[in-house]
């Protein structure tokens, strides 16, 4: 029996294109030069795509998922409203992803970044270093602390400023599902006038990133809560494998 | 009215943004103390099997000038093309292999270097074998999602010939952008272009 004739999970369920942002989005000035503007070279994933790193719990240290705590020094804090973020990683068929390594970075509370070509005038928090990570357990479940995020100005148009929110990068069981995104925060304003989200079409598509407050995981007296849950790709299930009739 | 099909839609991407390296390789950009190293900046653990290569590239944008804030990603299988995950139900890979980088490019020029093996040949869902390639995975401000592509081998012009998707490109003129060509030294160089008549082949897996 050669390799390929193994029982294998069929391939990635293709990206539905539409649904992510327009890759040409005039209004994100950047976009206009860094779109590709061929179409796209369309194939079933093979072992490439299916395969990916592993990242194993014990990579992690006792303060990767506390940004409140892991760049501050002793006995002292990140400043601003501290918030749970939590949520589910699953695929397309809904099964959790375990294991996944999610990497999460952020402006402080004043929406500045510990960054040097960082040209926000807010101020720096000292005790606040803005990545953090976190890795599935076996239900594809996650959890980290922070400070809610600021809102920043950006140089794109006039005027414009990002909404409050948490950049994630994603990696599932195979590269195919590599994923970084951002979350944003029920009822920001902002969200509407930023053209880095405009350049999602579909309403439902931008609501998929907006965090909602969980009153039922929030602290009292400690800390409010937002769930975010994250679906990456899914790999077709079949019991009939794709090759010629009598073989 | 039909029953739902139950199919969650895939979290949509966005954009890296300039700041990707704070939370990817914290580290290169002088946050210290959180995390001991930046992840992917090695691929080797230790002495490794099979022909040891760098792989070097620059990314350039639609006028020609290169991305000084790209965060590059390779994965590959070793040399004798196995992929250290546990998705590969071939056997197991080299143990002192990751298979996984990630380069946050040098801050003057933004080229992005890797230490690596040429990779051993894979086989396609058919069963065909494909050339030794290497999987990149390109993020950065200004891209909205994550431009996958491949680098192939210019010095494996038969294995080449017989690649299933090279050989399904409709021009193959822009085969040459899938090309990591020999730098006379042990080395390969690739580079990517966003836009142009370079442009290279961004894959939709
Ligand atoms: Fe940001």
């Amino acid at each position: 029996m050669s390799n390929a004739d193994k029982a294998r999970a069929g391939g990635y369920i293709p990206r539905d294109r539409g649904w992510h942002p327009a890759p040409f989005h005039p209004p994100y000035k950047t976009s206009v030069k860094r779109a590709p503007q061929a179409a796209l070279l369309s194939f079933p994933s093979t072992l490439s795509e299916e395969t990916g790193p592993v990242f194993g719990h014990t990579m992690l240290g006792p303060l990767d998922n506390d940004l409140i705590l892991n760049f501050a020094a002793p006995g002292e804090a990140a400043i601003g409203p501290r918030i749970i973020v939590h949520g589910r990683v699953r695929d397309e068929a809904g099964r959790g992803v375990a294991g996944a390594l999610l990497e999460v970075w952020q402006a402080n509370a004043g929406g500045r970044y510990r960054h040097k070509k960082e040209s926000y005038l807010a101020a720096l928090d000292p005790n606040f270093g803005g990545c953090g990570r976190v890795i599935t357990d076996a239900d594809g479940r996650y959890e980290f602390r922070t400070v809610m995020p600021g809102p920043y100005p950006w140089p794109n148009g006039m005027n414009d400023w990002r909404p409050a929110h948490i950049h994630f990068s994603l990696f599932g069981a195979g590269f195919a599902q590599r994923l970084i995104t951002q979350m944003y925060f029920e009822g920001d304003p902002l969200i509407a006038h930023c053209p880095i989200i405009g350049s999602i079409s579909d309403p439902a598509a931008v609501g998929a990133l907006v965090a909602p407050l969980d009153m039922a995981r929030t602290v009292p007296m400690d800390a409010r809560a937002y769930k975010f849950d994250i679906t990456l790709r899914g790999r077709r299930q079949t019991a009939f494998e794709n090759r010629p009739e009598g073989l | 009215m039909v029953q739902p099909l139950d199919i969650l839609k895939e979290t949509s991407s966005q954009t890296a943004g300039p700041y990707v390296h704070i939370g990817c390789t914290p580290n290169i950009t002088g946050i210290h103390g959180i995390y001991d190293a930046d992840l992917g900046a090695s691929m080797k653990t230790g002495p490794v099997k099979g022909q040891e290569i760098t792989l070097t590239g620059t990314v350039y944008d639609g006028m020609g000038a290169a991305l000084k804030d790209a965060m590059v990603e390779i994965w590959q299988a070793d040399a004798a093309g196995i992929y250290p995950s546990a998705q590969d139900p071939r056997g197991s890979a080299d143990p002192n292999f990751t298979g996984w980088g990630r380069s946050a490019g040098d801050m003057q020029t933004g080229a992005y270097r890797f230490e690596t093996v040429k990779p051993g040949r894979v086989p396609f869902p058919d069963g065909r074998m494909q050339a030794p390639h290497v999987t990149f995975w390109i993020v950065a401000r200004g891209i909205n999602i994550g431009l996958h592509t491949r680098a192939y081998f210019a010095d494996e012009p038969e294995a080449n010939a017989e690649d299933p998707i090279l050989t399904r490109i409709e021009h193959q003129s822009r085969i040459p952008t899938l090309l990591a060509e020999p730098d006379g030294s042990g080395g390969y160089r690739f580079d990517i272009h966003l836009q142009g008549p370079n442009e290279t082949v961004f894959f939709d897996i």
